[in-house]
């Protein structure tokens, strides 16, 4: 079947099957930021935005896009490069697997609570596990990173 | 799970036509636990296009459209004016933003599941559901009847009442389902109590409701009896979250605490 | 201490901006298109053999390029484990074998065009099994009258204790001084057996890997491993391919505490893509995580602690028995660091004895992990401190302060343990555990609240801790190498050997260059790992990369700078020593100068061109010891059981730390997965052996809600033999957390939680059990 979308700004058709998930069908379409962590939609790994909104991409239908907005962290470099510098600031960016998922929940944490206070951004940010940092870091650089935009 | 065809619904008729037609097709919710079922699919049936994703309030009830995700359900003003807010606390606890962002009312009553946080403090709340074909029946109607029902969930109705509300979902992390959750409602006349993730679904424990809405007034002797009559007189199993006793004594330690809080709140 | 201009500084990582940004990182990002999904068929028993397997109608299917069984491989015993060679490990294992010997072994692999087809044919392969009776029951293994290993053609490579006859993968003893007649002697003895879980890695990246044949006809690997240059030797070895014909490429990895430091995809990757002459991978589902690759090795330790009534401690006695499931991956290695990376820490007893076996089960096996047996004998003995202290009705930090480990001192078990080996004697040069113990009581504010505090009639507060050590390396077998190269413009080339797996690893290593070479962090371009291109590294495992891989980046700089004044020398005419360099020019004694940026263009276009290039590397002859001191604040519901983790305290001695941020987030990690080991990561089985706990939606590691607050600092210390000073980093904030907890909740409540995870319901049962008593 084909699914016609809007992927980081640009409109996409794309001829999938009826079972495809989307973690797949962005990953074919050389999105490679998009990676599998859970098969789940347990560990926040594969979140990307649709119409803005975080999703877990491995158990989103590919077939459910149509027109729809999907947002991969390769569509906000600006946003993605702000937190970085934060995650850079605390340390808070080890093995880095769940950071473009975590980006982008974050993106969209700013569009809908810029003033998120600690306790906001922790139950924002609560689906995507990280086994590396221990969470304090991480929850401190995206207060910065909210700050920031403020 | 494997899916032949894909269908977004043109109209509620489309949906229920559909539906019907065979066993092999089914109307996809949120999909989210869909991908652990075995089932060969002939095709799914996608509702997305229906407009059944508002919350509405009319002069008696809240209505809730049946693709309403838990986010929705969690951020709603209208929901957080019913009975403390249960319902939203409720979804706000189930699992993450982005999960929640997928999941709908509709998929967690149909799919009847024990882990449930939703069906307590919806059984609580007197909810009852509108189907396509079939009409209103109540959630608890819904609940107890055996057979599997091929007809498309419109909506959910709450009637708007005055009371006050508790729950509280036992959990080892925050991303884990319930130990055991734990629902209390009162209104001018009545308490209703409901435990689920016994692991078994939510069920209201009607000995203690019928013992409480016995009491005139409530002294902290009866609230202790009653607590005692929920845990006592419901049934939980083992799993791997938690003993069948551990259940218990949580559901008694709960219950108290939420009789508590409300009792305290209407004095 | 010195000052230094990079080392000791909170340098950003080297790539964590690349990576945030989605850029090409991990093994996967760099498969082929086109390559072949390899799905691997898991056996559904605990114990079976493999009667015959059908694979006629899957090899009808269009699309199916290679069906592999265990006929397809000459019987070639080896260890999936990435360890030194002769390793430590027994030889038991077969690319595929005949025997399935846990839920989620190998039976066949299939690999196809894609997913769908390679699932479709796994769905059309028949396998008849002789299902066996399998040895769920560690305690009772050992001995059992089912063998685990009935085959006859697996060994060992030297002495391990190893006798598959009796269900042993290794075994162990040592004692120093007579630990029967001192506990005799004693005025009290404390027996308790302790009981630890098969804690799950639970790195975010599932174990990839991708192979190809490159274009000089040799087999490309990329894979998500701690150990590359391990994995090029064990896959030449098992798979019979000339060493040279394997290139190995590490990309980035996504974590891997110990769970990549093994081979899991690589043998059947490499064997397809070697056969077929195709491109392959295979990624693992969470499930194969969970099921197919290792865990932690759970065990039973068995502790006699003796003490005299002035509070000196006697004699240790540990007994453990530890389950390293189907395999022996890392089982006498783990086994040891449980006595020798614990038993020091009270180093004045007049007697130790640390013994016990390794069993086989059917379980998935246990192999590395963070803290490697330390954790497990950690909350053994830090827990029966709590309780010598209670029976000695001594002060527990006062017990511990009496007769732990102080600087100048050693202990005779890092001479007669080492790591599968015998172990090397050494004086703690460097060791501020008073000091870590002192801090942590001021910051935990100890005083406050020990040993509880009641919040109300249901809610009290209470505080536990711990301390532990662990090493740096293993000394005379883990080597480092790094090769630093000059390139025009004056900027340097960093490789190593030593695998960046989100650690931070490539950073610190880059600050250490970069000190040494008096330059920027910016200035200096990393590279790690490529078994082509990059000089050798044992790998990331055993707290060796800060000290020993550290320790050869800074001989490989020193020499690339006296490299480089001899030839600034050359250039301005005079002696090398009267040149001096600032890491930007180079100077004589009559104030001619040449820049870096200058000499190097010359070396390159103009004048005598060659290339400068350094490589030195660093095996240890120590393994000077972190310490840490852990405190834990708690909230107990007491009708519940029911606790808030309120606070972690960790005070950490891990020498000068190259660089302080990344250092807090090593401890930091490592305390919040110890955390995780300590309470909500429990695992289950069902009575066929197949866990249920197999996936995140049932076992549950902690999320950002249950870590509220962590409180981390760092001792100041230098360590002579460490690259400025350092000493490792990476596992030693994971020991204390179960033992802290479980003394807090001790201090909480009364109730002694001896077996892992210390869960709400546990405690609960010990309140009821307690009140039931009175």
């Amino acid at each position: 079947m084909n699914v016609t979308f809007t992927l980081n700004g640009r409109l996409r058709n794309v001829n999938i099957e009826p079972g495809d998930y989307l973690v797949d069908t962005l990953r074919q379409l050389g999105l490679r930021s998009v990676r599998r962590g859970c098969d789940s939609s347990s560990c926040g790994v594969c979140t990307i935005l649709v119409d803005n909104k975080p999703v877990p991409s491995c158990t989103t239908l590919t077939a459910r896009m149509d027109n729809k907005t999907v947002t991969t962290v390769e569509g906000i470099p600006k946003e993605a490069s702000l937190l970085a510098d934060e995650f850079g600031k605390q340390g808070a960016d080890q093995c880095g697997f769940c950071n473009p998922g975590i980006a982008l929940s974050a993106y969209a944490l700013k569009l809908n609570h810029p003033n998120a206070d600690e306790t906001m951004i922790r139950h924002f940010m609560v689906g995507h596990l990280c086994r590396c940092t221990g969470y304090v870091s991480q929850t401190t650089a995206l207060k910065a990173y909210l700050e920031g935009k403020r | 799970m494997n899916i032949k065809h894909f269908h977004k619904a043109a109209s509620l008729d489309d949906a229920y036509e559909r539906v019907n037609k065979s066993r092999h097709h089914a109307i996809i919710a949120g999909g989210a636990w869909m991908k652990f079922s075995s089932r060969e699919l002939e095709e799914v049936i996608d509702l997305s296009d229906l407009g059944l994703d508002a919350i509405e309030e009319t002069k008696n009830e809240v209505i809730i459209g049946s693709m309403t995700t838990l986010h929705a359900i969690e951020t709603s003003e209208i929901l957080q004016a019913l009975f403390n807010g249960i319902l939203p606390e409720a979804a706000a606890q189930i699992v993450g933003v982005g999960l929640r962002n997928v999941l709908t009312i509709g998929g967690s009553i149909i799919g009847k599941y024990g882990f449930s946080d939703l069906l307590g403090p919806l059984l609580c709340m007197d909810a009852q559901l509108n189907f396509h074909q079939a009409g209103k029946m109540s959630l608890e109607a819904f609940l107890d009847a055996k057979s599997s029902i091929n007809d498309v969930l419109v909506s959910v109705h709450i009637p708007k009442q005055n009371g006050k509300g508790y729950f509280k979902k036992v959990r080892k992390t925050a991303l884990d389902f319930a130990v055991l959750n734990i629902a209390i409602t009162k209104t001018t006349d009545q308490f209703k109590i409901a435990l689920g993730s016994r692991p078994a679904r939510a069920i209201l424990a009607m000995d203690a409701m019928a013992v409480l809405n016995g009491y005139e007034s409530l002294d902290n002797k009866q609230i202790e009896n009653a607590a005692k009559i929920a845990a006592d007189a419901t049934t939980f199993g083992d799993n791997h979250r938690a003993s069948k006793a551990y259940r218990k004594e949580l559901a008694y330690v709960y219950v108290r605490r939420g009789l508590f809080m409300l009792n305290k709140e209407a004095s | 201490m010195k000052n230094h201009h990079v080392v000791n500084h909170q340098t950003p990582s080297v790539d964590g901006k690349g990576i945030m940004m989605g850029r090409d990182a991990y093994s996967d990002d760099f498969a082929h298109s086109d390559a072949l999904i390899i799905k691997i068929m898991r056996s559904p028993h605990a114990f079976a053999k493999i009667v015959s397997i059908d694979t006629r109608r899957a090899e009808e299917i269009p699309g199916v390029e290679l069906i592999l069984t265990h006929k397809d491989f000459k019987r070639n015993a080896y260890t999936r484990a990435g360890q030194g060679y002769p390793e430590p490990s027994p030889h038991d294992k077969f690319v595929l074998d005949e025997y399935v010997r846990h839920v989620g072994d190998e039976v066949c692999a299939v690999a196809a065009v894609d997913v769908k087809t390679a699932e479709k044919a796994l769905h059309a392969i028949n396998v008849e099994y002789e299902v066996l009776t399998p040895v769920l029951d560690f305690e009772t293994a050992k001995d059992n009258d089912q063998r685990v290993h009935p085959e006859a053609d697996i060994y060992e490579m030297f002495p391990i204790g190893f006798d598959p006859k009796r269900n042993l993968a290794a075994a162990y003893h040592m004692e120093i001084g007579d630990v029967e007649q001192t506990l005799r002697d004693s005025d009290v003895v404390v027996k308790e057996s302790f009981y630890t879980t098969p804690q799950a890695h639970a790195m975010m990246e599932p174990h990839t890997v991708n192979a190809r044949i490159d274009y000089n006809d040799r087999l490309l690997i990329y894979s998500s491993t701690q150990t590359p240059f391990h994995v090029r030797r064990i896959l030449s070895q098992a798979l019979e391919v000339p060493l040279r014909k394997i290139r190995v490429i590490k990309p980035r990895v996504g974590g891997g505490f110990g769970g990549k430091q093994a081979l899991h995809g690589e043998m059947l990757c490499a064997a397809v893509t070697l056969r077929t002459g195709k491109p392959s991978k295979v990624i693992f589902t969470r499930q194969e995580v969970f099921e197919s690759t290792y865990s932690r090795h759970p065990m039973r330790i068995d502790l006699r602690i003796g003490a005299m009534k002035d509070g000196r401690i006697t004699a240790i006695d540990c007994y453990g028995l530890s389950n390293t499931g189907a395999y022996g991956e890392h089982a006498l290695t783990v086994f040891m660091v449980t006595g020798s990376k614990v038993l020091p820490l009270y180093n004045k007893v007049e007697a130790v004895r640390f013994h016990g076996d390794v069993v086989y089960t059917n379980h998935t096996p246990a192999g590395a992990f963070r803290g490697y047996g330390a954790i497990q004998g950690n909350f053994a003995l830090e827990s029966i401190i709590d309780m010598l202290a209670e029976k000695l009705d001594i002060d527990p930090i006062e017990l511990r302060m009496k007769n732990m480990i102080k600087e100048g001192e050693t202990s005779k078990i890092f001479e007669v343990m080492g790591e599968g080996t015998e172990g090397t004697a050494m004086d703690m040069e460097s060791c501020k555990l008073d000091y870590c113990l002192n801090r942590g009581l001021a910051l935990s504010k100890w005083n406050k609240t020990y040993p509880r505090q009641m919040i109300s009639d249901d809610k009290v507060r209470s505080v536990g801790m711990a301390i532990a050590m662990q090493g740096s390396g293993i000394p005379f077998i883990d080597m480092g190498a790094a090769t630093i190269k000059l390139n025009d413009d004056g900027f340097y080339n960093l490789t190593v050997g030593a695998t960046e797996i989100g650690q931070g690893s490539d950073t610190i290593l880059v600050q250490i260059a970069a000190e040494a070479l008096m330059t920027e962090v910016s200035n200096v371009a990393v590279y790690s790992s490529d078994t082509d291109l990059t000089p050798f590294d044992t790998g990331a495992y055993a707290s060796s990369t800060t000290y020993v891989s550290g320790n050869a980046v800074l001989k490989a700089a020193t020499k690339l700078r006296e490299m480089m004044i001899e030839e600034a020398a050359r250039v301005l005419q005079c002696d090398s020593d009267a040149i001096t360099f600032d890491g930007i020019t180079f100077t004589d004694d009559k104030t001619d100068s040449i820049s870096l940026k200058d000499l190097s263009n010359k070396l390159y276009y103009n004048d005598e061109q060659k290339q400068l290039t350094a490589t030195d590397s660093y095996v240890g002859h120590k393994s000077p010891p972190p310490f840490m001191a852990g405190f834990i604040d708690v909230e107990v519901d007491l009708c519940t059981g029911e606790f808030d983790i309120l606070n972690y305290t960790s005070v950490v001695d891990c020498g000068t730390t190259i660089n302080p941020m990344l250092a807090r987030g090593q401890i930091e990690g490592g305390v919040v997965q110890g955390i995780g080991m300590a309470t909500y990561e429990e695992t289950h089985h069902n009575k066929k052996g197949r866990l249920i706990t197999n996936s995140f939606l049932n076992y549950k590691i902690p999320t950002t809600k249950e870590i509220l607050k962590l409180t981390t600092e760092f001792a100041e210390s230098y360590e002579e033999s460490g690259p400025y000073g350092a000493k490792s980093v990476g596992e030693i904030g994971i020991d204390t957390p179960p033992a802290a907890l479980a003394n807090a909740i001790y201090n909480a409540t009364g109730v002694r939680i001896t077996k892992l995870p210390i869960t709400p319901e546990k405690i609960l049962q010990g309140i009821k059990e307690k009140e039931n008593k009175r």
